[in-house]
């Protein structure tokens, strides 16, 4: 079996480093450099250098400023990880079901896991940000299957058009289950109207603490499968032929994409569309490589989300406004801007 | 000859038998709305007995019952009938326009966007009732022309158009987030109906430009209604039957805007309804033809009914949205799967 792959096919698998692609990463790594900075240094307060030196080495712990950096410590490293979980959740959902518009927030996955968080609070008693994580999990898994499921029926396959209008559908389903589970618990209806906008504020050493193991194993399940994933672009048959095993790596991509954006999910609350930004900004400067595209999609999302953090809170001075709001607003339109673009036969 | 003869009968006679259909399955809905108009009436935490109901219409000062019901049922009964009317009518519109029944003003972001104009006049400008009605239609005006301009191009898509329509809706529900958020405590019972909708504290001043807008309107609407059954036969179709088809579509798509507005300013977004009365009304009384009316009367049963079921039926009130998005959601569902099974999609 493993010959009969053409050969042209295989050249096609060999890596192709983008001519550009060393200055991309360094483009990349300086905008990272920039919105952590920015993320530390910005707000209703801006800090100065001397406050930001003292924050970060623990120095002159009395001073407002100092306290100020060290709390924005913990929230950047939090918007970190949650750009990174969700910049290659969208990669791995973009690719497993070969559909350019697939992103957590567009497929309804953000609201199963809000409806399994929602009736934890409501119902449970449920507060504590490591019991929210396997609630949200629960419901993005079951959400994800059931969407896939209504999506890839009938002729064609999961195309486009199909997955997002399920996903739309699944997710005007489950919000008014959320909506009938709240109005009756004003408890649970203060707790959540906080939680539904996604937001990075809440980011503290404790909620990293619970997210970086699941992180941990999106990004490895993620960085194994993507040689395996690009294979499985070429087709069905021809990852067959080269020993990849389509319905194993699927399940596998698919699990790691909804542990991402669920846990997520749970700690942040429903922050939109980063997968979508961050996979079709790279896709676009260094090609479907999904071996370079993982890890560059990661960065990306951390860049990007950082980044609307910071915006967030410099245009709602003095408070701020929510990341999952400033996100809905970029990413929309870029949404928009697909579906523009792309041939009617596609969706 | 004698051939075409019975050919013309058999049409004629089918024909006939539909406008009998149509017939019987109006005045059924009227029937049912005013069955359900009594019941709003009638039912409540006191149950009063019919004749006090109608001596309090009447007129006549019963201590109690005076103010339950012409303070509160009565505009919340015709609150419920109006909104749920042009809620029905304004989505078969659109779904008979754009031939495809998930292209309806919920799904599509025109609703997102009066709501955003209404919610911000309320929570941010505190402003009155006419100015919330008005800003909402405008903010359904202009999403519906901002979904014209990107929609528009090479080729026209109806897959395109909704999810143009979901990228808008998502960008907007975000904005009416932010402002319930931002809302002061006291606010959010009354913000709330601005995620599901609902006929709690309906006002008879509120109504009132709901109902005359619905009244200078349906006319209209019901006239134009012939012309657009034969929009449906295709656009070259209806060109050669004498329709004028853009001014026509025009006007059909910005009365239903004012009139979808206007009950979402009232009421908020009551979910699925606009988006439930057009298939319900076409599979009770068939497909050909205009099935405006039934449409509408389908859409004021079903929020009727669903408030009754929200007020009376659990252990707490729940708002009317609520219930038709549980209602509904099923019903999109199947829809989804049946059109995939079909390859439509």
């Amino acid at each position: 079996m493993k010959n009969n792959v053409p050969a042209s096919k295989k050249k096609q698998l060999a890596l192709h480093v983008p001519k550009h692609f060393s200055l991309i990463l360094v483009v990349g790594l300086i905008l990272l450099i920039l919105a952590i900075i920015a993320s530390l240094v910005l707000g209703a307060r801006v800090v100065s250098f001397q406050e930001l030196m003292d924050g970060l080495f623990y120095q002159n712990q009395d001073s407002y400023g100092a306290n100020v950096v060290q709390k924005r410590i913990a929230r950047t490293v939090f918007s970190l990880c949650c750009g990174v979980a969700l910049g290659i959740a969208g990669v791995l959902m973009q690719s497993v079901t070969r559909n350019p518009l697939a992103d957590p927030s567009i497929l309804g996955v953000n609201t199963g896991a809000s409806l399994f968080v929602v009736s934890g609070i409501a119902f449970f008693n449920i507060t504590t940000a490591g019991q929210h994580i396997w609630l949200a999990l629960l419901g993005a898994a079951i959400t994800a299957v059931f969407v896939f499921g209504i999506g890839s029926m009938g002729r064609g396959g999961a195309t486009p058009i199909k997955l997002v209008l399920a996903g739309a559908a699944t997710s005007a389903a489950l919000s008014s289950l959320v909506t009938a589970i709240l109005i009756p618990s004003s408890y649970a209806m203060d707790q959540f109207r906080f939680w539904q906008v996604g937001s990075v504020g809440s980011g503290s050493w404790n909620s990293i603490m619970i997210f970086l193991p699941f992180l941990l194993v999106g990004l490895i399940i993620a960085f194994v499968s993507a040689p395996a994933l690009n294979a499985l672009a070429l087709g069905d048959d021809v990852a067959t032929g080269l020993g990849v095993r389509p319905g194993v790596l699927r399940f596998f991509a698919i699990c790691a994409g909804v542990i991402l954006c669920g846990v997520t999910t749970a700690l942040a609350g429903p922050i939109g569309f980063i997968g979508l930004l961050a996979t079709h900004a790279m896709r676009m400067v260094i090609g479907p490589d999904l071996r370079l595209l993982v890890p560059m999609s990661a960065l990306a999302g951390a860049i990007i989300l950082t980044f609307s953090d910071v915006v967030g809170r410099l245009l709602g001075s003095p408070g701020e406004l929510e990341v999952g709001i400033i996100t809905a607003f970029i990413g929309a339109p870029i949404l928009i801007l697909l579906a523009k673009r792309s041939k009617v036969r596609s969706l | 000859m004698r051939n075409q003869t019975s050919e013309a009968g058999f049409i004629r006679e089918g024909i006939l038998q539909r406008r009998r259909r149509w017939n019987l399955v109006t005045s059924l809905l009227i029937l049912l709305a005013v069955v359900l108009c009594c019941a709003m009436l009638l039912l409540g935490n006191t149950i009063y007995p019919v004749n006090v109901v109608i001596r309090t219409l009447l007129g006549e000062d019963i201590a109690g019952a005076n103010f339950a019901i012409n303070t509160i049922r009565l505009p919340r009964m015709i609150t419920g009938f109006f909104a749920g009317f042009a809620f029905g009518i304004a989505g078969y519109i659109f779904q008979t326009m754009l031939r495809n029944p998930l292209a309806n003003p919920n799904i599509l972001g025109i609703t997102s966007g009066s709501s955003v104009a209404a919610v911000f006049c309320i929570i941010v400008l505190h402003s009155s009732n006419t100015v919330v009605s008005i800003a909402a239609v405008i903010g359904g005006l202009i999403t519906v022309i901002v979904m014209y301009l990107l929609s528009r191009g090479r080729s026209f898509s109806i897959g395109r158009l909704i999810i143009i329509g979901i990228g808008m809706q998502a960008m907007l529900d975000a904005v009416i987030s932010y402002l319930i958020l931002k809302s002061a405590q006291q606010d959010i019972p009354g913000a709330l109906r601005w995620l599901s909708g609902s006929l709690n504290g309906s006002k008879m001043s509120e109504v009132i430009p709901l109902i005359i807008i619905v009244v200078v309107f349906t006319p209209i609407l019901l006239i134009l209604g012939k012309q657009l059954s034969m929009l449906e036969l295709g656009e070259q179709m209806a060109t050669s039957l004498g329709v004028a088809t853009d001014k026509m579509r025009i006007t059909l798509i910005v009365s239903s805007v004012i009139i979808i507005s206007i009950a979402t300013a009232t009421t908020g977004p009551i979910a699925f309804v606009s988006f439930l009365a057009g298939p319900i009304a076409n599979r009770l009384v068939g497909v050909s033809g205009s099935n405006i009316l039934p449409a509408g009367l389908v859409g004021a049963n079903l929020v009727l009914f669903a408030d009754l079921i929200g007020q009376f039926a659990f252990e707490y009130r729940f708002p009317v949205g609520v219930i038709t998005g549980l209602l509904g959601a099923p019903y999109l569902i199947y829809l989804l799967i049946r059109m995939n099974r079909k390859g439509e999609l």
